[in-house]
């Protein structure tokens, strides 16, 4: 059968399955009570900010839906900005807004909203229409991440951002996410994004993916995907790297974006990462994790983990 | 394997050992059976006593059947109004007894008691407690003694004796002695007489023959020889009888059937009918009141209880199609939930009047969503809106004649209206295609439990077997253990495997 493989085949390369990763990975490595920190992009901006990571800005945050008659006039000011549930997930309830025209608001597609719709949707995101197990949530108003020069052409939309799996403090695997027009700008490999496989020992592409099938080309720029180097490179490993100590989760998922002027910034993190990033990167994820288990239990140094990562490591790659 | 994980085996084999264990005793000591279409035969016997009372003080006692072998006793009951009713247990059979300060007129008594056919149904029988010895009359003496030294030299054991006796009482001509007995006595009293004589406990009995929709029946003599510690039934026409299934003995150790005091013109007739039921329900009748059942519970209560008992078979479902096959559902357990829906409304009706009225509801979410609602109210709004749409459906249904239309409220409604509003954010932020995908997700494992839950025997043993849920706990824990991939994985990582080959 060509198109389902065996599940030897898969054990032989070492990919990890989404049963596996539960049980073996984030039950055992990650503690719950890290949770909120991860979950809630708020606290997560404000525990970056104590460790001096840095995210994109803070404008404002409302958490009553009395605040939203104020907010058109504290958006005055603005022209660039992202609307998010500070507890969403998969880029759910995100209103990227990158410009103004004729006094409306157009979003990262091109589309106009006018102000009406931007008080719905933090009206939504309050009452909890976002977040997991509809709990009221706070609205987060940030700063719009001005992409790198070099992925403009890249991705459409939305801001590209680079997930770096991290494991016990080393990071991994990574993958640069470029939003398509299926996943509305969204770095969201669920809603059609295209992830590219980043080599971990020296940040250019390998391959990518889309809907879990390998791709060449990006399907909306025609742009090809195979000589990415994604610029600041250990400068991203590092800043994955200190996730870990800010969080203690043995198992995380760090988004990254390269501001063109701030560079790498924590965009959000993810105690559940998902397992396509395997495909983008064409190998299973269990050598690596094997090589950082075998390493010694005193805690190495952000440099020691992020060296051990750039060697490939120390050959498992 | 890890002292954990090995532990952790332990305890899910132990639970599924219990599970079944405490089932298989259950099924032992109950009878409940694992399939349930055993049926068996009941005999619901009437006895029926007229007499005319004398305006006096009535007192009516009526033998009672002995315990015996191939029947027993389901239920029981003796109450007249107005009579004062007592089971007496102090003679060697029990007697049902009815009294009454004043009675006058033509008064009726009856006694009525479920009988269940049950070859295994065994009985020690009591033995004799010593041979009388029958005195007969001056000629009828000397007759007797001659019939027996013909046969005594020629038999060997009682039940031999009897045979012959019993032969010769109906062969035709018949011995002069015989003749002659015949004439001084009845049938049966005569061979049990001869055969006491011979030192042969022996007895006449009276019993009832079983005949379905038989009315005013009497009762019949038979005899009965005591033979290799049990005790043998004669007819004393047609000689031993083999398989006396169809006969009840009513009467084997007082002196009388019924008295009447007080009373007149008493007579006693014997009707009985006979229906198939499920073993099922013959156990359940019969277990005692410390055997803790789901069947102590009222009637209402029991058929909720059968629905519920399924959910564990529907959780497993779940749990197996999310980590061995990784269908990706609305909402984890909410396929349960329409399975459960669906058993009440048969398949094809629900699934239609499902389809419907999400569909519908989720064209009018739609239009709410502009309405720029509080999610609290939007909700409220969706469980007035399906409760709308359900009313719809089911009177344009009835008017259409589709009685299966009349089904769809046993959804229940807030359950709907969230599903409604889970599709439409699913539609808005994950695309239509993500949105199909959880939609036929869920109601993939939603049939799948539906027909899982809906298996006969599935239902009977969750519900006679509770303790079998054990079993269901411990495979549900082995599978929260199951690390390899779904079978949706393989497909997924497929490019992972092919890359180098």
């Amino acid at each position: 059968m060509n198109w389902l493989a065996t599940p030897w085949d898969l054990r032989k390369r070492g990919v990890m399955g989404m049963n596996r990763r539960n049980v073996e990975l984030i039950n055992p490595y990650n503690n719950r009570e890290a949770y909120p920190l991860v979950d809630n992009k708020l606290r997560t901006k404000r525990l970056a900010a104590k460790a001096g990571i840095p995210t994109p800005e803070l404008i404002f945050a409302i958490s009553q839906q009395f605040e939203i008659e104020a907010v058109p006039e504290r958006l005055h000011e603005l022209d660039r900005f992202v609307i998010k549930p500070s507890q969403g997930s998969g880029g759910r309830g995100i209103l990227v807004i990158s410009g103004r025209r004729n006094g409306r608001y157009v979003k990262s597609s091109a589309e106009e909203v006018d102000i009406q719709e931007i008080k719905r949707r933090l009206t939504n995101i309050i009452s909890g229409l976002y977040s997991l197990g509809g709990r009221p949530d706070s609205a987060i108003i940030e700063s719009l991440v001005v992409s790198h020069g070099m992925f403009a052409s890249l991705s459409v939309d939305g801001v590209p951002d680079i997930r770096v799996i991290v494991f016990r403090g080393y990071p991994i695997m990574a993958m640069l996410r470029l939003g398509s027009h299926a996943s509305d700008g969204k770095a969201n490999l669920h809603q059609g994004a295209i992830g590219v496989g980043i080599d971990i020992t020296t940040g250019t592409s390998i391959g990518a993916v889309r809907h879990d099938r390998m791709v060449t080309h990006h399907p909306d720029t025609g742009e090809s995907l195979e000589d990415i180097s994604i610029p600041n490179w250990q400068e991203v490993l590092r800043l994955a790297s200190r996730c870990f100590d800010v969080t203690n989760l043995g198992y995380l998922g760090c988004d990254i974006v390269i501001d063109a002027n701030a560079g790498p910034l924590l965009l959000e993190m993810n105690a559940r990462p998902g397992l396509a990033i395997q495909i983008a990167n064409g190998s299973g994820l269990e050598p690596r994790l094997r090589a950082v288990s075998e390493r010694e239990a005193f805690a190495p140094t952000v440099d020691e983990r992020v060296g051990f990562a750039l060697q490939g490591f120390g050959g498992a790659i | 394997m890890t002292t954990q994980g090995f532990s952790f085996v332990m305890v899910a084999v132990l639970l599924a050992v219990s599970g079944a264990g405490i089932a298989i005793y259950r099924h032992l000591d109950t009878g409940i059976p694992f399939v349930s279409d055993e049926e068996r035969r009941v005999w619901q016997v009437e006895a029926r006593i007229e007499f005319l009372a004398a305006g006096a003080p009535a007192e009516v006692l009526l033998t009672l059947p002995p315990a015996q072998d191939g029947f027993f006793v389901l239920s029981e009951t003796g109450a007249s109004p107005g009579f004062g009713f007592t089971v007496d247990r102090s003679g060697p059979q029990r007697r049902a007894h009815w009294t009454k300060r004043l009675a006058g007129g033509s008064q009726i008594l009856f006694y009525r008691m479920a009988l269940v056919e049950d070859a295994q149904h065994e009985i020690t029988p009591q033995p004799p407690n010593q041979v009388r010895t029958m005195y007969f009359d001056g000629t009828y003496s000397a007759a007797a003694s001659e019939v027996l030294n013909d046969f005594l030299p020629r038999s060997t054991s009682a039940k031999s004796l009897a045979d012959q006796i019993v032969e010769a009482a109906n062969t035709r001509p018949l011995s002069q002695n015989m003749n002659l007995l015949k004439q001084g006595y009845e049938d049966a009293p005569l061979i049990a007489a001869l055969l006491n004589r011979a030192g042969i406990a022996a007895r006449t009995v009276k019993a009832l023959q079983l005949e379905d929709g038989r009315r005013h029946q009497p009762l019949q003599d038979f005899v009965q020889v005591w033979h290799e510690d049990a005790w043998l039934l004669y007819d004393p026409q047609a000689g031993w009888i083999d398989d006396a299934s169809e006969l009840l003995l009513w009467q084997t150790g007082t002196p009388s059937v019924f008295d009447v005091v007080g009373g007149t013109r008493s007579q006693v007739t014997f009707s009985m009918t006979s229906q198939s039921r499920s073993a099922l329900t013959l156990s359940n009748l019969r277990s005692s009141p410390f055997d803790l059942s789901l069947n102590d519970l009222p009637i209402a209560e029991q058929g909720m209880f059968k629905l519920i008992m399924t959910l564990p078979v529907g959780a497993l479902v779940v749990v197996f199609m999310r980590l061995m096959v990784g269908v990706r559902t609305s909402g984890t357990f909410m396929p349960v939930l329409i399975a459960l829906t669906f058993l009440q409304t048969e398949l094809l009706a629900g699934l239609i009047g499902l389809v419907l009225v999400v569909g519908a509801a989720l064209l009018i979410r739609t239009y709410l969503s502009s309405l720029n609602l509080l999610l609290v109210a939007r909700i409220a709004t969706l469980v007035v809106v399906v409760i709308a749409l359900v009313l719809l459906l089911a009177v344009v249904s009835y008017r259409l004649g589709l009685i299966s239309g009349l089904a769809i409220t046993f959804f229940p409604m807030i359950i709907l209206a969230w599903t409604v509003e889970r599709m439409s954010i699913l539609w808005e932020e994950e695309g239509p295609a993500e949105a199909m995908i959880q939609g036929a997700g869920s109601l993939l494992v939603a049939i799948l439990a539906y027909l899982v839950m809906s298996l006969p025997i599935v239902r009977h043993l969750s519900y006679n077997f509770p303790e079998l849920h054990l079993c269901v706990l411990a495979a549900i824990l082995l599978l929260g253990r199951y690390t390899g991939y779904r079978l949706l994985e393989l497909y997924r990582f497929q490019p992972l495997a092919r890359r180098n080959t």
